[in-house]
């Protein structure tokens, strides 16, 4: 851990220090895992493919450590007072991939005709939107129905890609053929894809930025096997495993390699935060003795020690630590058998067996499972684990067919954005999973939700948050774990590898290799 | 029977029966749990209906199941495919991709594994009982007994983490840009961890069904007859002994290679080897079903392809045979 936090404080300190000679040229090779379903970001947004094609798209803004917007393709921006218009100005001489310029219509284009379409999760932030609009080329004016606070946060390439109009305006955007030849603005250019091998992108040399990107050309690296990943950077073979790349066992032996750096930072705008969906319809779980009683029972330290190496934060309620808003006044379970006991006791617990669902997301979380298995029956409830495949594991939360089952979310930098979406009634719908699948109704706080969300004013927001993490956490709809912690190992001789909160994903325009 | 109408035949049997595999593919594959439009919104991060919707109605999963199998049946026929939602491309073009890599892999495994197979298990047999015998037969069974993915682990860690001898994984090196004889020898060197682990197995059943036949075949009578007409020991075994007792290799090789092709999603996996067994299970995680069933059905005709062949190796190898069939 001390390294970890070491090299976290160094990366910091090299990206205030003035900016040494960065050098030109290189090659990196980065592992992807698990190879992406398609590199077209507007229409799909899993993490693979943010992690390559945040290289050739990009979006209006960026947003650094703290969550504060930095200009991307957006050189400035205003908001009204009121908090109902968003005016862009954009960068100049900026192309596409193929040499057409890129104008304000692509953005409108991209936002409300294309996103709309394809993108689930921005449809929801541009409900709040009325209008968008280009009075000229170089300006975008978002003008919304009523306020929505976290709306500047919406600007990310993953939330909001800029893709080209004339490529997909009139066209089936999910069958196009230029989807396999991937057009953006960003600093590298799609070259090849060898399915089941490697990614290669090459260099943007009309890169609107003046000297950027540093490097010549990028290669993502497809290695299905985890053992074989770790192989592939012990050999050299690859320079950066983004985080989750290795099982968190094999993390201590290469980052305690020669000339090998980690980096935990880079998660502060996605910020996953990690719990147990328990089934708040039916069974034991329904009890929120019962819930609170699988609070008390787990030791989340041990796990976040033993089982992540460290790796993360024990989680205290629904808002992660590093997210806008978060609040730490609200009740704290920590390891505790006899209250656990004590709970079960009062409610009358009568033993009914539990089904817990791990997430078949490899080794950790199976081990995962067990560890809360075994906390779960030392008190005296009856755990068996019931495991499946990622499909299958779709299916049985999407149906809600399990009792305590392992996810994680992304709270994109604000919890109306990130957060809300897991606890409001609005939100419960069969068939779909990645919502509220516990099953939570509370229409109180499902209004103190909605009124922070349209809130203008940042401290009335704050103040509204941490009243409704006080409640939320009492009732415990969901049993929340850890916030994860996925470090990034990479050669030291890599620079500014991680600029932004959004990290790796964020594209390599300012990473440069040392010779 | 001509060898022609023998083929004809065989042809018309094999067509019914990729039919049959292919309807029943179909069946079990909708019975298992889980929905492709489920999957890929779920790995958005995020999903509403009308999404899922949007992408059931793509699929074509709106539609009642019998409408689903029949458009499947017909595409089949007409040797159409399809084409993979998820991937953004036309199945055999992702098999055509793929299917060379697999083949690469699995017939330099079978090769290597059924011509070691056959001279260790003669060499043995020659040797009954002394050390050289025991010791190849105690090897065979070492590399019987041990796990695939093992094998290939220890492999890796030995000739590439230890002695950097040999490309851990991957088919060729990326981005070299090597052509002509140069490419074709760096992919012989990514090729040969991933062969020797999948081809291990086999040579050491190979080479103890070879041991054994020869030594059945030499106790028979034709082969005392051979010996009493004064024949040297090596000719007696490779033109009497061998030629008979290759016959049940020859019915187990035919048997696996067609097994070769599912046991390489393992070594595919390890190795990062860019074939055919990883798309499947890659495809199978997402429930990707045209390319699934597209897969299936291609890993089955090569199943039956190689059956035939063997048929065929028999009569070159017993003319016997053919007269009677």
């Amino acid at each position: 851990m001390k390294t970890l936090r070491a090299t976290t404080f160094l990366i910091a300190a090299t990206l205030a220090a003035p900016l040494a000679a960065q050098q030109e040229g290189g090659r990196l090779d980065i592992v992807v895992q698990p190879e992406p379903p398609g590199l077209m970001m507007g229409l799909v947004q899993n993490g693979p493919t943010q992690l390559v094609a945040g290289d050739i798209y990009e979006s209006l803004l960026r947003y650094n450590a703290d969550l504060e917007p930095q200009p991307s393709l957006a050189k400035s921006w205003e908001i009204s007072d009121d908090g109902l218009t968003y005016t862009f100005q954009l960068q100049d001489g900026v192309t596409w991939h193929d040499g057409e310029p890129f104008t304000a219509d692509d953005v409108v284009f991209s936002a409300d005709v294309f996103l709309r379409e394809t993108h689930a999760r921005l449809r929801a932030s541009l409900a709040y939107v009325e209008s968008i609009t280009a009075p000229d080329h170089t300006t975008v004016v978002f003008q919304l129905k009523e306020p929505f606070g976290p709306f500047i946060n919406a600007f990310e390439a993953g939330t909001m890609p800029i893709v080209p109009k004339h490529i997909y305006e009139g066209t089936d955007y999910a069958t196009n053929e230029m989807n396999a030849t991937p057009i953006g603005t960003g600093p590298f250019k799609f070259e090849k894809w060898e399915k089941g091998s490697y990614i290669h992108l090459v260099k943007n040399e009309d890169y609107y930025l003046d000297g950027k990107p540093y490097l010549d050309e990028v290669y993502y690296r497809v290695i299905p096997d985890a053992a074989a990943r770790a192989v592939a950077f012990e050999t050299g073979e690859v320079d950066v495993l983004p985080g989750g790349s290795v099982e968190n066992w094999d993390v201590p032996r290469l980052t305690e390699m020669e000339g090998v750096c980690s980096t935990g930072a880079g998660w502060e705008f996605f910020a996953p935060l990690s719990w147990m969906w328990l089934n708040n319809r039916q069974g034991p779980t329904a009890d929120v003795r019962f819930r609170q009683a699988v609070m008390y029972a787990m030791d989340r330290d041990f796990v976040k020690d033993v089982v992540w190496n460290g790796f993360g934060k024990v989680a205290t309620g629904p808002v992660a630590s590093s997210t806008n808003f978060y609040s730490d006044d609200v009740t704290h379970y920590d390891y505790n058998p006899d209250k656990a006991k004590e709970l079960l006791a009062e409610m009358g617990y009568d033993g009914a067996p539990v089904r817990i669902l791990p997430l078949p997301y490899g080794e950790t979380w199976q081990r995962w499972a067990e560890a809360v298995r075994q906390n779960l029956s030392e008190v005296g409830i009856n755990a068996e684990i019931d495991s499946t495949d990622v499909a299958g594991w779709n299916e049985k939360t999407s149906q809600w067919d399990y009792d305590l089952a392992f996810t994680y979310l992304y709270q994109y930098g604000d919890p109306a954005l990130g957060v809300s979406r897991n606890y409001v009634a609005s939100q419960i719908s069969k068939g779909s999973p990645w919502n509220n699948v516990e099953g939570y109704e509370n229409p109180e706080l499902d209004a103190k939700w909605t009124a922070a969300a349209g809130m203008v004013n940042t401290e009335d927001r704050a103040a509204a948050y941490a009243e409704i993490q006080k409640e939320i956490v009492d009732d415990v709809p969901v049993a929340w774990l850890q916030e994860l912690e996925f470090p990034t190992i990479y050669r030291c001789n890599v620079n500014d590898l991680v600029t932004t909160a959004i990290g790796v994903n964020d594209g390599l325009r300012d990473a440069w290799v040392e010779e | 029977m001509t060898i022609l109408t023998v083929i004809l035949s065989r042809a018309f049997k094999a067509f019914l029966t990729l039919l049959a595999i292919a309807v029943l593919n179909f069946c079990l594959l909708h019975a298992a749990p889980g929905d492709p439009a489920v999957v890929l919104a779920g790995e958005a991060g995020a999903a509403d209906e009308q999404m899922i919707e949007q992408l059931r109605e793509r699929f074509g999963l709106d539609q009642p199941f019998y409408v689903q199998l029949g458009k499947y049946v017909g595409s089949v026929l007409t040797l159409d495919l399809g084409y993979s939602f998820r991937q953004g491309a036309p199945v055999a073009q992702l098999i055509a991709e793929r299917l060379p890599a697999t083949l690469l892999l699995t017939l330099t495994a079978f090769v290597i594994s059924l011509v070691l197979g056959i001279a260790f298990g003669v060499a043995a047999s020659a040797r009954v009982g002394k050390a050289s015998d025991s010791l190849l037969t105690t090897l065979a069974l070492l590399f019987y007994a041990t796990p695939l993915y093992w094998a290939a682990l220890m492999a890796v860690l030995v000739f590439s983490v230890w002695l950097g001898w040999l490309p851990g994984f991957g088919y060729e090196t990326v981005g070299a840009g090597y052509t002509g004889l140069a490419r074709a020898f760096d992919i012989a060197k990514h090729l040969v961890l991933p062969a020797l682990t999948l081809g291990l197995f086999f040579m050491a059943v190979y080479m103890r069904m070879t041991r054994a036949s020869m030594l059945e075949v030499s106790q028979l009578d034709f082969v005392k007859t051979a010996k009493a007409k004064g024949l040297s020991g090596p000719a007696i075994r490779r033109r009497h002994i061998l030629r008979n007792a290759i016959l049940p290799v020859v019915t187990l090789a035919g048997l696996q290679v067609g097994q070769l092709v599912g046991g390489a999603v393992l070594t595919e996996t390890v190795f990062a080897w860019p074939g055919i067994g990883r798309l499947m299970f890659e495809s199978l995680a997402a429930r990707d079903y045209n390319t699934i069933l597209g897969v299936f059905l291609v890993s089955a005709a090569m199943v039956i392809l190689f059956n035939i062949v063997t048929d065929i190796v028999y009569r070159l190898v017993d003319p016997r045979i053919g007269a009677k069939a």
